[in-house]
Order: structure tokens, then C-alpha cells, then sequence
């Protein structure tokens, strides 16, 4: 994954003298054997040519590239333009990602909201409470929930029940299921930093807005969003990066139709039908968009700072 | 005189307890009004009360005549400069100054020339685009100040807002505010657990102890003339002897002092048991004097010294001399006879 922005910047070292090379040697060398050397592998391996039955030939290519961006038609035998299908799943990846990154916001900061300023005895509680789903497998989570939205499942059942619907609902393998178990699956990453930071938050600037004027709506707007955004955007890149390269949700609840990155690079690396070279090119593009992304905001926050 | 702010029998309960037993209170208009007490005894209750963050349980509050128990706190015409000054973190010092009147609707030109004017009265002009963490403790309670007085309330609410600067500051900062005060004629309503604080600043000094009022007068007033032992013990340093009232005339009483002693006091009491208030620097020794004390101690304190000495029934006795080089210092053991001045005793309601 990705590091977070601004992340550099090792631990202070006075003190330490001649100790603190060796001892930072562990975490260098984490992070170069699962980060450095897996991304590395990872470009390497999207300009190399595909062995079918999976695998690499190591022989430079561009063919994966070629096979994102390009088309020559069915047969190969047409002028070449630009390939819309990858284009297409990367687009519906993006929006999906977006609009569950919105869902657990908005559900997200309430909650978290709530849950930061109950006493300090019961926010133990709630917070045990918002992680409790995670002691359960996230594919048996999945899988549940497409137990539970399928024609003949409980809520296709109650809805009919109730009389609210004739007949079942289709919404197994459609966005909507896609978006609902992007939502669920990672509502948690969004609350669990809001809610550090509002319980960080001191109140007593809120008292100081209202005393200097400002209504409720005003006093969230101006000073308590504001203060407390490093909290809401940690939690938005930890829900839309994630949700991003998903492919449990979308491979389960989506069905072939509603592809998503993840099911696309998952399918390149299994059995004879894989394509190693392409999924790793689909990959580095994937990273490369995350990467500039973050830079964009790392830019303009800066700008905001100076 | 016009009151600014009237606290007529406000009470405020929290739950079980109750912070505050009905209190009432008046303070002028333009007024350095000052409520001291020691934590926990309500003073800062009725500051929040007034700023509206915290709702009276009973009585009501006026401000200028007009009972503003049912606005909220950004509807009412005071500002307050809060202990930790509560100053924004995101924003600049200029715009921290100009968030008052920018919640008022003013336009940002106008607005941006008083929050500069009022940097310029704290002399912090310098530091407009600074961040409040780019400042000193010392900065920020001026910065505090600017951003309270830019939309020129009517009452201005200071809690505790020179606790946590250090000694010197604190001394300067107390004559600034004092001068502040009389410039923007402005009514000061000031808390403090801090005695000297109170003193040095105040028109008039309310003191306060376990939710109830206690004495409200000049600094003169609470200082010489203490209604009860608490009062007497909170302001300033005092010894408290235990007399018997034996007579009472039409605006005195006689009292006999412990170790035998007797001398007439203004005030009348019941007889019987009582306590005596003397201030330390008001008892001088003096071969005539009716009280005869043990010396144990002397405490060096520069300027000043302290004689600790014992009367006969074992109760405590400071007395305060001036350092001088042209007295003679008793020495310890030696049986001291001590004057009291013409007044300076004072009999306590309890």
C-alpha cells in the first residue's frame, strides 16, 4: 500500500550516538524487503513478456501497456486507438471508491462524533463495539451479505413481508451490492481516526466561536471541521485507497458486469487464463494514480499551511 | 451609575449539587469588577453563566436591564478570554482578531482594519500572519484579548486568563489589563483565585467560598475591614485570635484577649467566644502592649520580617517589622510584649 503523505522523517536519534544506524537497520529493512522490493518486482515484471500457463519471460515488452491503452480491433488487423474496456473499470473503480469513501463519511462522522464525546467509560464500549465485525473473516463477512441482499435472502424476504415490494429485489451483481460491501467493509477505517481527532478536540474552542458570534452550523463549519480535518482525511484515504484495488466486494456482490481493479488484476495471476505482465502493468498504473492523488493534496495543504 | 450586569438570586445546581447558592449580585457599568475565590467555589460558574454556556437552575441575569437568561451564548453582547485562550488553531492572529466581527456580518475590509487596530493595541502587529502555535504564552493571552475585544462588547469576561504565564509576565500583563480597561471604558468582570491579582486590578472585589458569596467591597475594604474568618484568612495573611466578648457598647465591644488582656474593638457581637482578626504588619512590639508572646522564629523575608511568636494559651502570633538596620532584633525565647494600632483589630461574624 501506499505510505500515508507526509510520512518521512525518522525517529529523533539524540542520544543514541553510534546505536542509532544498527538499531534503525530492522525497519529499513522492512520496509526494503516488503515494500521497496515488491513494488520493484512489481514495475519490473509489467515490462516483461507473458508466458502463457502464467509466469514471465524475461524479455523486455511493452505488450501489457499496449494492451491497457491500445486496441487493434477483434482480430487485430484494424488502425490502432484507444482501448475504452480497461479505461471503463478503472473509471467505475474510481466513482465506486468515491462514493463509498462519501457513504462512510457521512455515516462515519456521526458516528464518530457521538461515540467521542459519551463519557470516557462508555466510549470504551462503543469503539469495542465498531470493531467487533473485524473479529469475523472479511470474505465470510462478504459472503454474508450476499446471504442477506440475494432474491430469496431476509431483507428480499422482510421487504416483501411488509408488503413494500411485489417481488424480490434484484440487487445481487449490481453496483448498488458493490457499493453497499465497500461501504460496510471499510466504515470502521473511517470512524476510528475521525473519532481520534474529535476526541482530541478541545470544546472549549467551540465555546470561544459561539461567544464570538457564531451559530451552531457556523461554529462545525468554520472552526470544528477545520480542526479537525487531519482526522477525516486520514479516514477518507484509509476507506477510498482500499476500496480502490477492492476485489472481495466486487468480485462477490458485483458479478462479471460490475468489474472492478481488483477482480482485474486477480484474474491476471490465476491459472492458464492469467497474464502476470499485464496485471502488474494494471497494477503500476493503479499505484501511479494513488501516488499522484496524494501528491495533488499534499501540494495544495501545503499551500494552505505556508 | 447604570448596572452593567444584575445577578438576582441565581442559583445553579449540577445534578445532586448545587454550585452556587443564590446569589445576587451588581456591577456598574465600566466597572473593574473582580470575583476571587478558590477553585471549586463558583466563581467561574457565574462566568459561564453570564457568557451563556451554562444555563441558570434559578433567579435571572440582566444585562444593561434586560434578562438575557433565554439567549444563547452567541446572541449575547459579551465576549470572553478564556483561561487557555481557546484561540483557533487553523487560523491566523489577525484572523483569529477578525473572527468576532466576521460572525457579525462585517465586510472583510473593515473588519481586517479593527483586528489590525487591535493588534496594534497589544502590540502584536508584527506577528498578524503568525499561526496561534508560532506565538508565546504571553502572545496568545494578548491575542486572546484582541480577538474578545475587537467586536467591542459591552462586558468583557476574563477567566483566570494570567494563571498560566509566569511571574514577571503576569505582574506586567496586570497593569496593561488595568490600563486596557480604563482606555476602552469597557466593564472588566474578572475571575481569580489569585488575592494579589484582585487587588491590584479591582474596582471591587467579590469574594466567594463554597458556592456562596462571601463579601463584595473595595480592595480596602475586604482587606481592612473582613466581615468573617474567611474572608479575613483568604486576603492577605492574618492572625486570627480567639477572644471572649465580655461588654458591648452602642458601636463597640470589649473584648479580653487571650492571655488576659483587654481592648475595645469597633463592632458589636454577642458575648461570648469570637475571633479577633489582626493583619501581621499592624502589631508592633512594644513594652505597653496587652499582648505578651514567646518569640520562636524569626522568618527573613528581605524587605520585611516575620516574628513567629506564642502567646500564653498556645495560639499562633505574626508580627511583621520592617527590615531595618536601625532596630535591634529580639532574640528566641525572649517573652515579647505587643501593641496592637489604634483600629487595627477586627471582630469576625464567625
Amino acid at each position: 500500500m501506499a505510505g500515508a503523505p507526509g510520512a518521512g522523517g525518522g525517529p529523533k536519534d539524540a542520544g543514541w550516538g553510534p546505536l542509532a544506524l544498527p538499531l534503525m537497520l530492522p525497519t529499513w529493512a522492512v520496509i526494503g524487503i516488503f515494500l521497496a522490493l515488491p513494488v520493484l518486482l512489481m514495475a519490473v515484471y509489467s515490462f516483461l513478456t507473458r508466458e502463457f500457463r502464467g509466469g514471465v519471460e524475461w524479455q523486455f515488452s511493452l505488450a501489457a501497456y499496449d494492451q491497457f491503452f491500445v486496441t487493434r480491433g477483434l482480430f487485430g488487423d484494424e488502425p490502432p486507438s484507444l482501448e475504452w474496456t480497461y479505461i471503463l473499470i478503472f473509471w467505475r473503480s474510481l466513482w465506486q471508491a468515491a462514493l463509498a469513501t462519501g457513504l462512510c463519511l457521512l455515516i462515519g462522522f456521526p458516528t464518530a462524533w457521538f461515540i467521542a464525546t459519551r463519557s470516557p467509560r462508555s466510549r470504551t464500549v462503543w469503539l469495542f463495539l465498531v470493531t467487533i465485525p473485524y473479529w469475523v473473516n472479511l470474505l465470510i463477512r462478504t459472503v454474508s451479505l450476499k446471504f442477506l441482499i440475494r432474491d430469496n435472502g431476509p431483507l428480499n424476504e422482510f421487504l416483501m413481508g411488509i408488503g413494500l415490494t411485489s417481488g424480490p429485489l434484484p440487487l445481487v451483481n449490481t453496483n448498488l451490492a458493490v457499493q453497499l460491501g465497500l461501504f460496510y467493509s471499510y466504515l470502521p477505517f473511517m470512524v476510528l481516526p475521525i473519532y481520534a481527532a474529535v476526541e482530541r478536540y478541545n470544546f472549549a474552542l467551540s465555546e470561544a466561536a459561539a461567544d464570538l458570534y457564531a451559530g451552531r452550523w457556523r461554529i462545525l463549519w468554520e472552526i470544528t471541521l477545520p480542526v479537525v480535518r487531519p482526522g477525516i482525511v486520514a479516514g477518507c484515504l484509509l476507506v477510498f485507497i482500499p476500496s480502490l484495488g477492492a476485489f472481495l466486494a466486487p468480485d462477490l456482490l458485483g458479478g462479471a458486469k460490475n468489474f472492478m481493479i481488483g477482480s482485474l488484476i486477480d484474474e491476471q495471476f490465476k491459472g492458464s487464463q492469467g497474464n502476470w505482465p499485464f496485471g502488474a502493468a494494471v497494477s503500476v498504473i493503479l499505484m501511479t494514480l494513488v501516488m499522484l492523488a496524494l501528491l495533488i493534496y499534499a501540494r495544495a495543504q501545503g499551500r494552505g499551511r505556508a | 451609575m447604570a448596572a452593567a450586569i444584575e445577578i438576582i438570586e441565581v442559583v445553579k445546581r449540577f445534578g445532586a449539587t448545587t454550585a452556587l447558592e443564590s446569589l445576587t449580585l451588581s456591577i456598574a457599568d465600566n466597572e473593574f469588577f473582580t470575583l476571587l475565590g478558590p477553585s471549586g467555589c463558583g466563581k467561574t460558574t457565574v462566568l459561564r453563566m453570564i457568557a451563556g454556556f451554562e444555563p441558570v437552575s434559578a433567579g435571572e441575569i440582566r444585562l444593561f436591564g434586560q434578562n438575557i437568561a433565554a439567549l444563547p451564548p452567541d446572541r449575547r453582547p459579551v465576549n470572553t478570554v478564556f483561561q487557555h485562550y481557546a484561540l483557533f488553531p487553523h487560523m491566523s492572529v489577525i484572523d483569529n482578531v477578525a473572527f468576532g466581527l466576521k460572525m457579525k456580518g462585517v465586510d472583510l475590509a473593515a473588519r481586517r482594519a479593527r483586528a489590525g487596530k487591535m493588534l496594534e493595541m497589544v502590540h502584536l502587529s508584527a506577528f498578524a500572519e503568525r499561526l496561534p502555535a508560532q506565538l508565546s504564552g504571553g502572545q496568545q493571552q494578548r491575542v486572546a484579548l484582541a480577538r474578545a475585544l475587537a467586536p467591542e462588547p459591552r462586558v468583557l469576561l476574563l477567566d483566570e486568563p494570567l494563571s498560566a504565564l509566569d511571574l514577571k509576565l503576569r505582574q506586567a500583563m496586570r497593569i496593561e489589563l488595568k490600563q486596557l480597561q480604563q482606555d476602552t471604558g469597557i466593564t472588566f468582570i474578572f475571575v481569580t483565585h489569585d488575592q494579589e491579582e484582585a487587588l491590584t486590578m479591582s474596582d471591587r472585589i467579590a469574594v466567594m467560598s463554597a458556592g456562596r458569596l462571601q463579601q463584595v467591597g473595595t480592595a480596602r475594604d475586604i482587606y481592612e475591614t473582613p466581615l468573617n474568618r474567611f474572608v479575613a484568612d483568604f486576603i492577605g495573611e492574618t492572625n486570627l485570635l480567639p477572644v471572649d466578648v465580655e461588654a458591648i457598647s452602642q458601636d463597640a465591644s470589649r473584648v479580653r484577649l487571650p492571655g488576659g488582656g483587654a481592648l475595645t474593638v469597633p463592632g458589636t457581637a454577642t458575648p461570648g467566644r469570637h475571633t479577633l482578626s489582626i493583619r501581621p504588619e499592624r502589631l508592633v512590639p512594644d513594652p505597653a502592649g496587652p499582648l505578651k508572646a514567646r518569640l520562636e522564629r524569626v522568618v527573613y523575608l528581605g524587605t520585611d520580617l516575620h516574628l513567629m511568636t506564642r502567646l500564653q494559651d498556645g495560639s499562633g502570633l505574626v508580627v511583621r517589622m520592617q527590615n531595618s538596620a536601625r532596630s535591634a532584633l529580639p532574640a528566641a525565647g525572649e517573652v515579647l510584649s505587643i501593641a496592637i494600632e489604634e483600629g487595627a483589630a477586627r471582630l469576625l461574624a464567625d
